[in-house]
């Protein structure tokens, strides 16, 4: 443990950096996942033909090896094997496939009753999902942002292995270096970045939600 | 659609028409079959008849939520398929079983959505929705509230308020009622009739029961499964004069007795009654009672209850007063102006066999028996049966022209 905070004494400003570069890789692809996710869980959601496909497709791309994605991105991408984009690409993929099931739910648990009566009072499609379907599926969608945001963090790290720099390079140093410390250091801060971002996501899912607070306080 | 005329006044309530609606799904179910009727105007016309009869659909239909297969509907001259659905439907208050409450927004901006929508501002939206709360009988403490924090009464009242907030000519209530306890659905209803008869929309109404059926319709439509139309007909009519045995066994027991609900009573053979006042002494007035029944009102003369001075308990000590502890309640009162049904039941729970008829402010008229309430219903029901011929004749040609279509 104390070497952890020796090696981070050390190399703060490294160590830094690269827990910067961690936390915006890991969020980056969320934020883009979820853009994604959105129409595609819409459609799903609306079209019963679609969902199946979407939900196969979406469980298959969960299944490919993090490390093969990585490497296969510049191929795709033509880009160069350090970008950092190639992170980006494929964690997206990984949220957009762990989203849209989450999306297709969170719409689905939107009481039928609800969604009939906002469309028997005029509502067009995108005026209902914006202002009625999806402030009702937060609490749902915070739940899925929440799987994909700290899976997210724990993906990124295996990234170090091509040599894109953020915390999991700590684990590669320090096995190359043959020191607990680095990899100790590298694990409290992924586990220390999870819980901020978890406990960020909790406190926004509250706040866009004022009414289960009122609900469970009466 | 346009709900409002140039000068800010509503628009008047058109005529719902229904003309060889059909709704056929793809896999061959035919949901509603040549439907034809109209919903007269200002008036509320129920569609009943057990599940699968096509009866929500029907419901649907008139706001384009289901597409009809074939037919239209039209109000007034006006037919539904020509305006935009979202544009049809923020001209038509929509209520269901449940409410269907948006549960994120709390209950004043529940019922300011369709005005919102229609691009009235946020802040007078809310003020008129709180105006509507309060004519729906719902406390204003509740408003700031979200639809889980009120019992299942008060959110069938927010949704009511939600369906009027835009003042729509014409409404759409699909079992609106249904989802709340017996005594709450009694009240409901009943305060919905008395909004209605100031509102004067035109409302059509689903449900599968057919005691919230004749309560609140003015044409009721019995709907059997296939979607067809088994009979449309007023309450009293229906009542007296099931086409067939479906609608007969549809309407259930006691179908006479109910009847008697929609006739007016009228010139009743009142009996004056001696009525004794609260706090006369009891051995004073003992020697009015007939039948040994003496009928107590207080200083405003409405009937408070019955006195029995044969009782040995309370008449025997000289100078007791009339209290009302001492009096057998129990017994309807009837008002002059209501029912026979009402008259009837008056008599038959009253201790004395006297049954009470007061005046609309409650005061005592006078009293009618059971047998002279039979009496009216058997003159009644004789002439029904002299002009029978004719109506008869008059009958068998509608169904004749109904069974055409």
């Amino acid at each position: 443990m104390s070497g952890a905070f020796d090696y981070f004494d050390r190399n703060r400003d490294t160590v830094l950096e690269w827990l910067g570069w961690h936390a915006w890789l890991s969020l980056v692809p969320v934020v883009l996942g979820l853009a994604l996710a959105l129409p595609l869980g819409w459609l799903a959601n609306r079209r019963r033909a679609f969902r199946a496909p979407v939900v196969a497709v979406a469980g298959l791309l969960y299944t490919v090896p993090s490390l093969a994605l990585f490497v296969l991105m510049p191929v795709l991408l033509g880009t160069k094997i350090l970008d950092p984009v190639n992170v980006v690409a494929a964690l997206t993929v990984y949220s957009v496939a762990l989203l849209v099931q989450v999306v297709a739910d969170g719409l689905a648990a939107v009481p039928e009753e609800v969604a009939l009566s906002a469309r028997a009072m005029g509502y067009g499609p995108l005026r209902r999902l914006v202002a009625v379907e999806l402030p009702i599926a937060v609490p749902v969608l915070v739940a899925g942002l929440r799987v994909a945001t700290v899976s997210n963090v724990s993906l990124v790290s295996v990234a170090a292995l091509l040599g894109v720099p953020q915390l999991g390079s700590l684990f590669t140093l320090g096995f190359q270096l043959v020191d607990t410390g680095p990899i100790v250091l590298g694990l409290l801060g992924c586990v220390l970045l999870a819980v901020v971002f978890d406990a960020l996501l909790v406190a926004a899912g509250r706040m866009l939600t004022p009414w289960r607070r009122a609900v469970r306080a009466s | 659609m346009g709900t409002t005329h140039g000068d800010g006044r509503r628009a008047p309530s058109p005529v719902i028409r229904f003309e060889a609606v059909s709704k056929r799904y793809p896999d061959g179910t035919v949901a509603v079959d040549g439907l034809d009727l109209v919903a007269p105007a200002g008036r509320i016309t129920v569609f009943v008849g057990p599940s699968g009869c096509g009866k929500t659909t029907s419901l649907r239909m008139v706001n384009r939520m289901v597409r009809p297969t074939s037919g239209r509907i039209l109000f007034d001259d006006r037919d539904t398929a020509t305006l935009s659905p979202t544009d049809l439907r923020r001209g038509i208050g929509y209520v269901i079983q449940q409410g269907g409450l948006f549960p994120h927004r709390t209950v004043v901006d529940n019922v300011a959505t369709v005005p919102v929508l229609l691009g009235r501002s946020r802040r007078q939206a809310r003020q008129e929705a709180m105006g509507l709360l309060e004519r729906v009988g719902l406390d204003l403490s509740l408003a700031r509230r979200y639809p889980a924090q009120l019992s299942g009464g008060q959110q069938q009242r927010v949704g009511v308020a939600r369906a009027l907030a835009a003042d729509p000519p014409v409404m759409l209530m699909d079992e609106p009622f249904s989802a709340v306890d017996p005594v709450v659905r009694g009240q409901l209803q009943e305060e919905f009739r008395r909004l209605q008869a100031e509102l004067g929309k035109t409302i059509v109404f689903v449900t599968h029961d057919i005691d919230e059926a004749i309560r609140m319709g003015d044409v009721i439509a019995v709907m059997r499964v296939g979607g067809h139309l088994a009979q449309v007909a007023a309450p009293a009519e229906l009542l007296g004069h099931p086409v067939d045995s479906f609608v007969a066994g549809f309407l259930g027991r006691d179908r006479g007795y109910r009847a008697l609900g929609f006739e007016v009573a009228g010139e009743l053979p009142l009996e004056e009654e001696d009525a004794a006042a609260l706090g006369d002494a009891v051995a004073a007035v003992a020697a009015r009672a007939r039948d040994g029944w003496l009928l107590v009102v207080d200083g405003e003369r409405r009937p408070q209850g019955w006195l029995a001075p044969g009782d040995p308990a309370p008449g025997t000590a000289a100078g007791v007063s009339v209290t009302p502890d001492l009096l057998h309640l129990g017994g309807t009162l009837a008002e002059a102006g209501g029912s026979l049904r009402a008259a009837l039941d008056a008599s038959l729970s009253s201790p004395s066999g006297r049954g009470v008829v007061v005046d609309d402010d409650g005061r005592l008229l006078g009293t009618v028996r059971a047998a002279q309430v039979l009496a009216v219903i058997e003159v009644r029901a004789s002439a029904v049966r002299a002009g029978d011929e004719r109506a008869l004749a008059a009958r068998v040609q509608e169904a004749a022209a109904g069974a055409g279509t």
